[in-house]
């Protein structure tokens, strides 16, 4: 047993390191003073604040729509893709599998930049549209890789015996391919949610009018946090977390049992 | 990953973004402003909404830079922007501003006259309205700054070591550098300004660090002895803590105004007018004035203001320190040299 | 209906948005004022731009070897069968993601000032006050915090998908531990590694926002170059000819992560 009581002393630290700050931020949200780091008293006028802070809530609108949407929609295009891609030879396919690696691998800055370029080009006004075609562009490769192995592992003959069955192309891939690579649809959909929520490169290059979290966090840092910000992200994360135990209560029995 | 747990968390993040998008429909006309981050009065936003009926959208940016770049794209359509001066001067001569009807100003006459009727950037004053000025100083903490500070050399004095914040912006720091040699900050003469950068590769080992806005507050809290500072910044930060003082050094610095002015491709000039002249009414300029915490062009503003503060010459100050203070200029096409200094200052070896 | 048309949609979108945007960039950076120009290329491999490439190089090297020796470890220990609870302790890992990660970094300098929290707590214990911020030293580890869940979630999906009879094969055939994991375990695992030194080595080197919050700034990265280009000076000739030239390194990692990875297509990515 001692060797599991290392492990977990390990993946604790870990996730201390990876929570400090969090913490910080979320006990910053209740301090008195408007800067960080000087502890004047406690308060909750910043979440008093915030709900009056247009721009935080403006900001949030533009993150969460612009996340659910590009996750949507690079999921619905991209499990379509994966399933393409998957029954194409092997030339075209590996040709577009290399490209769709391209925004995975390619700093962000570089993407960023070559859709402004092409935005500009265009005469498009750079906004939420813009700035949500950016998100699915690089989200889509996520889900296709995630899709992928899921196909790979896949039966090859159970579409055909569908079909055989009698069922046509689009039954047979709604009753018995999609729910087969269900779990790497979900993936790539949550990947894709998280990406999207926490870009900023790309999004500070492809948006002027609008402006997500990430944004205006940004060019408060730069100016200096204000607490509401605090208080936002404390209210994000402790909904995050609520919502993940009480999902996860209900799993944990069935978790022993998972032998993926 | 399970399902369970993505459902929930799509559909509970979904909820706000509708109610949002349904809180949007609103058909009210809507007046797009582009200004600084925290830099109006909430208060003000919402009672010009309510006396004009309309709906205020109010996008900021961080530097002049990222707002004329996004403006030149000519992919935004704001109807009113507020720039500094030297960037202004710059719009002008691309032709990306409109011209002021002061007809439809009627409060203008509240502007101080010294502002009112133009300064280097706009000399007839036909493009812009000036909203705030201020200067560029010294920000120091007087716990930890002995003797009284009155020249830029305090900040390439060893004694300093670690415990200076620089502006991480080009033209500022060149213009005080230059400044300090008893130059122009507009200098465009390469032999002044090598003297000037390599006066700032000197300064690096003294450094602390290079910061943009977030310097008031490190000054806040103690981080450092002193900081290049835009005047009002100093003020925000004295208000939070009393030991820090602000200096206009005797070398001069630099003057600068922020004005709103009208983009061309504005698709509603009139309403933006109307925003304008309500910035000038003199209760509404005193109000972002005492917001912000910057001095404020309007005459009639200041002159209902606290004594306490309009009195006070560190940012007040005389008309003899005013002589002695520099507008930016747009420097064309010799930015490029200025850049290229920039990036020569921040390519040598650490100081530290 | 044939199954590979269903890539059709995705196709017409790479075409537009990722390959049409690349020739764009490539055109800008050989043009000058709309005529075909190599100056902004030679001015990009001149002697400032290669500063501030390498140095970016260094640290973002330095932390991609951080992330290996932290990750590695972690995703072991996420395999581990004592592990109970092992999908909620992977989504704890992932949660940190949800919260922005400026404010996370930017939250990271409040702790590390001379003011800060570790600072006031060295000082009530009588310890001399450190210089931990504005150094080279924070500026890697706001990159190691920031990039580590991307090291450590593609190894994690190379290990578990080893077959556990393998290790056991191993052992039986009378194997130490260091052998199964020197022979078995880590060459399985190499993909993993690969795909996650491309997640995390190439967002390091093309930072801006992480050094401007923890670094001192006296000395430019290439991101901060490229951004400024673009967003400061509008020179989007240069700033194209500086993307070209992260893009060409891209490129090159992308072609050693494709021989160490030749069956995956991206699989040991996620």
């Amino acid at each position: 047993m001692k060797k599991g009581f290392l492990q977990k002393l390990y993946l604790g630290i870990l996730l201390i390191f990876f929570y400090a700050p969090i913490l910080i931020l979320v006990i910053y949200s209740f301090n008195e003073s408007k800067i960080m780091g000087q502890w004047t008293g406690f308060t909750f006028k910043w979440y008093a604040e915030l709900l009056r802070d247009d721009n935080v809530i403006q900001a949030l609108y533009v993150t969460v729509g612009c996340a659910v949407i590009a996750a949507l929609v690079s999921t619905v295009v991209g499990t379509a893709a994966a399933i393409g891609i998957h029954n194409m030879r092997p030339g075209p396919r590996n040709i577009l599998v290399n490209i769709t690696y391209l925004p995975l691998v390619n700093p962000d800055i570089v993407t960023g930049v070559s859709l402004m370029l092409l935005f500009i080009f265009l005469n498009m006004r750079l906004g939420f549209f813009t700035m949500l075609l950016a998100h699915i562009t690089f989200n889509i490769p996520y889900v296709i890789f995630s899709v992928m192995p899921r196909l790979q592992q896949m039966n090859p003959h159970l579409y055909e015996a569908a079909l055989d069955l009698g069922a046509t192309p689009l039954q047979a891939i709604r009753r018995v391919v999609i729910p087969e690579i269900m779990p790497g649809v979900v993936s790539g959909l949550i990947m894709a949610f998280t990406m999207s929520l926490d870009d900023f490169v790309i999004s500070r290059f492809t948006s002027v009018e609008a402006q997500n979290l990430a944004m205006l966090i940004y060019s408060r840092t730069r100016t200096g946090v204000d607490p509401t910000i605090n208080a936002l992200s404390a209210i994000m994360f402790v909904s995050v977390i609520t919502l993940l135990l009480i999902a996860n209560r209900k799993s944990l029995t069935a978790d022993s049992k998972d032998h993926h | 990953m399970n399902k369970k747990i993505a459902l929930v968390l799509v559909l509970v993040l979904v909820l706000p973004a509708l109610l949002g998008l349904t809180a949007c429909g609103s058909k009210k006309p809507v007046l797009h402003v582009y200004n600084w981050e925290d830099y109006i009065d909430p208060a003000v936003i919402d009672m010009f909404e309510e006396e004009y009926g309309v709906t205020v959208k109010y996008s900021a940016f961080t530097t002049n830079e990222d707002m004329f770049a996004l403006l030149q794209s000519g992919a935004t359509s704001y109807d009113v922007i507020f720039p500094s001066d030297y960037i202004i001067e710059r719009m002008i001569a691309e032709d990306l501003i409109a011209e002021i009807d002061y007809s439809l100003l009627p409060n203008f006459e509240h502007i101080a006259p010294e502002f009112a009727s133009g300064v280097g950037y706009d000399p007839e004053a036909k493009y812009s309205v000036p909203y705030m000025w201020g200067t560029v100083g010294i920000l120091y903490n007087t716990t930890m700054v002995s003797e009284p500070i009155t020249s830029w050399e305090v900040l390439w004095d060893p004694q300093y070591d670690d415990n200076i914040l620089m502006l991480d912006s080009i033209r500022d720091s060149l213009g005080i550098t230059l400044k300090y040699l008893g130059y122009s900050l507009n200098s465009r003469d390469a032999a002044e300004l090598e003297e000037a950068k390599l006066a700032l590769i000197d300064q690096k080992e003294y450094v602390l660090s290079y910061v943009v806005d977030q310097g008031k507050d490190k000054m806040v809290r103690g981080e450092a002895a002193m900081a290049v500072v835009w005047s009002g910044d100093a003020a925000y930060a004295m208000a939070q803590n009393p030991d820090l003082d602000y200096v206009i050094p005797e070398e001069g610095s630099n003057i600068w105004v922020d004005a709103m002015v009208i983009p061309a491709n504005s698709e509603n000039q009139e309403l933006a007018h109307a925003f304008i002249d309500f910035m000038c009414r003199p209760d509404i300029a005193q109000m972002n004035a005492e917001y912000i915490g910057y001095s404020s062009p309007n005459a009639t503003a200041v002159a209902n203001m606290d004594s306490a503060i309009s009195g006070d010459e560190r940012f007040y100050p005389s008309p003899e320190v005013i002589a002695n203070c520099e507008y930016f200029h747009d420097l064309g096409d010799d930015l490029d040299m200025y850049n290229e200094m920039w990036s020569e200052i921040k390519s040598g070896a650490t100081g530290n | 209906m044939k199954r590979k048309f269903l890539a059709s949609p995705y196709i017409v979108w790479m075409m537009i948005f990722i390959v049409v945007p690349m020739l764009m960039i490539v055109y800008y950076a050989f043009t000058q004022d709309g005529s075909f120009s190599v100056e902004n290329m030679v001015r990009a491999f001149g002697e400032l731009p290669m500063t501030a490439l390498w140095r970016s190089l260094y640290m973002a090297f330095i932390s991609t070897v951080i992330c290996i020796i932290l990750g590695y470890p972690a995703a072991m220990c996420l395999c581990s069968k004592n592990l109970k609870r092992k999908s909620l302790i992977l989504v704890l890992y992932m949660v940190p993601m949800w919260m922005n990660f400026l404010l996370r970094t930017y939250a990271w300098a409040v702790i590390l000032e001379r003011t800060g929290i570790i600072n006031t707590f060295l000082a009530s214990v009588g310890l001399p006050p450190q210089k931990l911020l504005y150094t080279d030293g924070a500026v890697i580890l706001g990159m190691v915090y920031n990039f580590l869940p991307f090291m450590i979630m593609p190894i994690h999906s190379s290990l578990s998908k080893i077959d556990p009879m393998l290790i056991e094969a191993a052992e039986d055939l009378g194997a130490n531990r260091a052998r199964v994991f020197t022979r078995v375990t880590l060459p399985l695992s190499f993909p993993g590694i690969v795909s996650g030194i491309t997640m995390v080595f190439m967002p390091a080197a093309s930072t801006f926002a992480i050094s401007q919050l923890m670094g001192n700034n006296t000395q430019q990265l290439f991101g901060e170059m490229v951004e400024q280009q673009f967003r400061t000076l509008y020179n989007y000739n240069y700033g194209s000819a500086l993307s070209l030239v992260l893009l060409a390194l891209m490129l090159l990692s992308m072609a050693i992560m494709r021989k160490f990875d030749k069956n995956g297509e991206g699989a040991a990515l996620l």
